[in-house]
This record gives structure tokens, C-alpha cells and sequence, in this order.
């Protein structure tokens, strides 16, 4: 079975707007929320969101595309990776 | 969230900032159902095989590289040594079959093609010879066409009539590509006890035992390596120094299983083996030589370096092991000297000598690798040498390679400029003394006695 959750990593200025941003571009592409966090490190706004893609008609490419350029749009620095590697890295 | 985001911050770190990458996914590719008695058909299936299981290989390794957001820097195939394929015609024209391999590796776009090459540690069949002649023309007419010969083994002892033959292809090799620095002999490398499932260029092939095809995946890292134990008290001695490489080798061992059992996933072939080689680059920071100033040696080449790498390398192979049931190839730290910043400073200044690299390769996983010799060494000094690194993988029953680049028209103290993952490296001086008496006397050097050790 393929793995269908994504890890969303957005850092950068803190701005109005870009948990909705972000969000919006997920709910459009019908990735479901499981968990979001954000905090400020060393001045720097940092998010992280869990995605499901499993609901998606969309790509994993596709998705992260959008992510990206909303990651732009905000000039914000913005990484999209399956969760798959975290898991496999950082568990024996 | 279950991926901590301690876990999501060192792992986007060590991609973004310590150059974390998968060095290379590495088709390898049995052409053993590809004899005839026509070249000219050979080389056509040869041609169709390749193409009928390479030609996703680029495109899924791209998809995967995205959907992880990890680099995989190089795409390769390797394929049964060519010199068995091309034996079963009536005329040799091994040439041919290297234009063929070379023409495939640009229709799929990977970066190397692997196996023009042949297994003569006992001795040469009459098309092993033939394909030993033709590597300088092959290597000179292609450009993503590796060669390998392995030359020994610990079980069959050293063929020194192909190790004095080799001295001279190589010389040859380098002299047909004079206008890139010898640039044909960096693609060119001999073995002692070569590895059957390597994914590594220069010496990737398909070896005998392996499958109809199969992904094997090689890993880098000796960046993040090199930032952990920065990162570490002064004062950590080596029971923590080596527990820390272990758990970095094992992070960057997992990367490597998760890719590549995907890619052959999406191929829909075997997973073969994760080599769990430290393959440095030229960019700073990704350096094998850095690890050992991180340990406290001044410069790479000091005394302590070869305890350095010999720790370096078990605790990479130790924690390596648990992140993958299926280890192979190479698996330990490369020491190419071109390819690696802090080697090529180290070397410049005289700290780094071709001795100590001698040395220094009884504990790594390859051998004499990259090194850039004055371009008027002779044949049978380029052989002398082969024979020593030979000498060291034999007896110590490991894999040991030699690919050294006499660089035409150069001498020491000038620089070699081969470009992109090959790099630069200063010339080096070598020994002035004569061997030749030596290496002309032929035949084999018979096998150890595999008891008694000492």
C-alpha cells in the first residue's frame, strides 16, 4: 500500500496569512489536515503540516506544485516530502 | 505528529545544508542472452534490452527524488562484463559494442553505463584479451562508456601479465583523451576481489551470480558525518565518536533503502544490495578528509589518518547494517582524491602523499582512486603500482582498485582538471626508482595461504 501522507515544512518572515494560505491550497486539492503546528525559531516563522493525500484525485506532484508556488507567492522557504522517510530515518 | 519536528528539521538539514544525497540508483542488467555470432546483432540486442528495462529508470528516479525532496545525483547502468557478450562472434569488434552500450546510455539518459570490462585474475580468454586492447579506442569514441578489469583475487592470486598489460591501457587511455587531462583514464579501474553488485562507476557491472536484473543503490553523506562530530565535545573519545557515526550511518542507510526499494518498486524489478559507501563530492563540506580534521588530525595525510579512516569506515559499515537486510558492492569510505575538496587542499600542500593514500587504502573500500600522476610515468611504474594495491586486497582478502590518471603533457605540481563530480587534483609525485625488472618477469603471483595470519 502506498504511503499517503505528506510532511509540509514552511519557514521564513512571519506574515498575515500564510496558515491560510497554505490551508487553502490543501483543501482545494482535497488533502485532509491531520495535524498542524507552527512556532517562531531564532525569528524565523516555522510550520509544520501532516497532510492525507489518500481522499486526493490529485498527485503527490501535483499538490506539491501548488505548495510550492504558494511558497513563493509568500516568499517563503517551503519543502514537501512523504512521510515515509522520517519515519524510516529516524526508527530502527 | 509522529515525525517529530526535531526529526523534520535535522532531516531537511541534512539535505539542504550537509548535502545529503543518494550518489547513485544503479541498474544492473544481465546481457548474457544477448551472444550471436554477428557483432552487428549482439549489438542490437544488446541495444533493445537495454532500452526495454532502462527506459523509466531516469523519469521514476526524478518522480521519487521530488516526492522526498532528496537529491539522487547520479542515474547508471550496469551491465555482465562485455567481454564474455562479445566473445561468442566471429570477429571481435568490441568497439562496436562499447558505441552500442554508449548510444543506449544517452537514448535513457542515465549519467554512466558500467561493465565494458572483463574478469582475468587467472588468466585472459582470447576475447578478454581482445576487449583489453580495445578500451583505450572505446573509452576515447564513447563518453558515458566505463571500463573495469579485475586483475586478482585472494583465492587466485595476482595475474601480473594483466597487470602489466593494464599499465599500459591505461597509459594509453589517458594519452587518447590528452586534450581533457587524461580524462579517459579516470573512467577506467582495476580491481583486486571486484564486487559483483557495486553500484559505483567507475567499476559497476553485472557480475555472474547476480539476477536478470536488479536496483542497487549507492548512498553518500560525508558531510552530515563530518557536521555530527563537529558538532561533538573536543573532548569525546572514540567509543563515542564511532556510536555517533553509527547513528548517522544508519539515518543515511535508511534514506538510501526507502529510495531505492521504491524505484524498483515502480520498475517493478528486484531490489539488489545498498552500498553503504561515504562518497564524497567536490563541493565544500562533503568531504571524507573533513571527517578526519572533525576527529583532530591538522590536515588529511597526517600520522592518525589511516587509524581515522579505519574507525570511520567500521562504524559506517556497522551502523549501516541495521538500517538494510541486504548490503553489498563496495560499502565503506572513499578516498578519491580529485573528488573531495579537503584531499585535493591536503594533497596540494604535500601533507597528503601518494604513500600515505597507499597506506590508507589497506583499511578503506576502494583503493588508489582519482590520484593524478605526472604524465611521462612509465608502464611499468603505472603496473608497480597496480601490483602493490593488488598485494594489499589479496592478502587482506578485501576489495582493493587502483584508477590513477597519468595526465598527458603534465608534471607535479601542476593540476589536473577533469570537471564536475571527477574534479581536480594536483599532480602528485610518485617514486622516481625503477620497477621494471619486476613487473616484466610475468606470469601469476600465486595465491596466500589463507592460515598463519599475521
Amino acid at each position: 500500500m502506498k504511503e499517503s501522507k505528506m510532511i509540509i515544512t514552511v519557514s521564513g518572515e512571519d506574515k498575515v496569512g500564510i496558515v491560510a494560505k497554505f490551508a487553502n491550497v490543501l483543501a482545494d486539492y482535497s488533502v485532509n489536515i491531520e495535524d498542524i503546528k507552527q512556532t517562531i525559531m531564532q525569528d524565523h516563522f516555522v510550520m509544520f503540516v501532516m497532510g492525507d493525500l489518500s481522499k486526493s484525485e490529485y498527485t503527490f506532484q501535483e499538490v506539491k506544485d501548488q505548495l510550492l508556488k504558494a511558497g513563493e507567492e509568500l516568499k517563503m522557504e517551503v519543502w514537501v516530502q512523504r512521510k515515509a522517510i522520517f519515519d524510516k530515518m529516524h526508527t530502527i | 505528529m509522529n515525525s517529530g519536528f526535531n526529526q523534520v528539521l535535522e532531516t531537511i538539514e541534512m539535505i539542504k545544508v550537509h548535502h545529503l544525497d543518494i550518489r547513485t540508483v544503479t541498474l544492473a542488467l544481465s546481457l548474457r542472452d544477448c551472444v550471436s555470432e554477428d557483432v552487428k546483432v549482439t549489438g542490437d540486442k544488446i541495444y533493445n534490452k537495454i532500452i526495454k528495462y532502462a527506459k523509466n529508470l531516469k523519469a521514476y528516479a526524478d518522480e521519487i527524488s521530488a516526492e522526498y525532496s532528496i537529491p539522487i545525483i547520479n542515474k547508471r547502468i550496469a551491465v555482465t562484463p562485455i567481454s564474455s557478450i562479445g566473445e561468442g562472434c566471429r570477429e571481435f569488434d568490441y568497439v562496436h559494442l562499447a558505441k552500442i552500450l554508449d548510444r543506449a546510455a544517452h537514448e535513457v539518459d542515465v549519467d554512466f553505463i558500467g561493465g565494458y570490462g572483463a574478469l582475468v585474475e587467472k588468466g585472459c580468454t582470447r576475447g578478454d584479451s581482445a576487449l583489453i586492447e580495445s578500451i583505450p579506442e572505446a573509452l576515447s569514441v564513447t563518453q558515458r562508456v566505463c571500463s573495469s578489469v579485475n586483475l586478482a583475487s585472494s583465492k587466485a592470486g595476482i595475474n601480473m601479465d594483466a597487470v602489466l598489460k593494464m599499465g599500459g591501457i591505461i597509459k594509453q587511455a589517458a594519452h587518447l583523451s590528452a586534450d581533457k587531462d587524461g580524462l579517459g583514464a579516470a573512467k577506467l579501474v582495476v580491481f583486486c576481489n571486484v564486487p559483483g553488485d557495486n553500484p559505483f562507476m567507475a567499476g559497476a557491472f553485472c557480475g555472474y551470480g547476480e539476477p536478470e536484473c536488479a536496483l542497487n543503490i549507492g548512498v553518500s553523506g560525508p558531510g552530515v558525518v563530518r557536521a555530527a562530530l563537529e558538532s561533538m565535545p573536543k573532548d569525546a573519545d572514540f567509543g563515542q565518536l564511532a556510536e555517533k557515526i553509527k547513528r548517522i550511518a544508519f539515518k543515511i542507510t535508511s534514506s538510501g533503502e526507502l529510495i531505492g526499494r521504491e524505484l524498483a518498486q515502480r520498475m517493478e524489478i528486484p531490489f539488489g544490495v545498498i552500498d553503504l559507501s561515504l562518497a564524497p563530492t567536490p563541493a565544500p563540506g562533503d568531504s571524507v578528509a573533513g571527517i578526519f580534521e572533525a576527529m583532530g588530525l591538522e590536515m588529511a595525510g597526517a600520522h592518525g589518518t589511516t587509524a581515522a579512516l579505519a574507525m570511520l569506515n567500521d562504524a559506517v559499515k556497522k551502523g549501516g547494517i541495521m538500517a538494510s537486510s541486504y548490503v553489498g558492492g563496495l560499502s565503506g569510505a572513499f578516498i578519491p582524491v580529485s573528488e573531495d575538496a579537503d584531499m585535493i587542499k591536503a594533497a596540494a600542500c604535500g601533507c597528503l602523499t601518494f604513500d600515505k593514500l597507499e597506506a590508507m587504502t589497506s583499511v578503506c573500500s576502494v583503493g588508489l582512486d582519482m590520484i593524478a600522476i605526472p604524465g611521462d610515468t612509465s608502464v611499468e611504474t603505472i603496473a608497480a603500482m597496480i601490483a602493490d594495491e593488488m598485494a594489499i586486497g589479496m592478502i587482506n582478502k578485501k576489495t582493493t582498485a587502483v584508477r590513477i590518471i597519468p595526465v598527458p603533457g603534465k608534471t607535479i605540481g601542476e593540476r589536473a582538471v577533469f570537471g564536475g563530480l571527477l574534479g581536480e587534483a594536483p599532480i602528485m609525485k610518485i617514486n622516481q626508482y625503477n620497477s621494471s625488472a619486476f613487473v616484466s618477469r610475468g606470469g601469476r603471483i600465486p595465491a596466500p595461504i589463507h592460515s598463519l595470519n599475521n
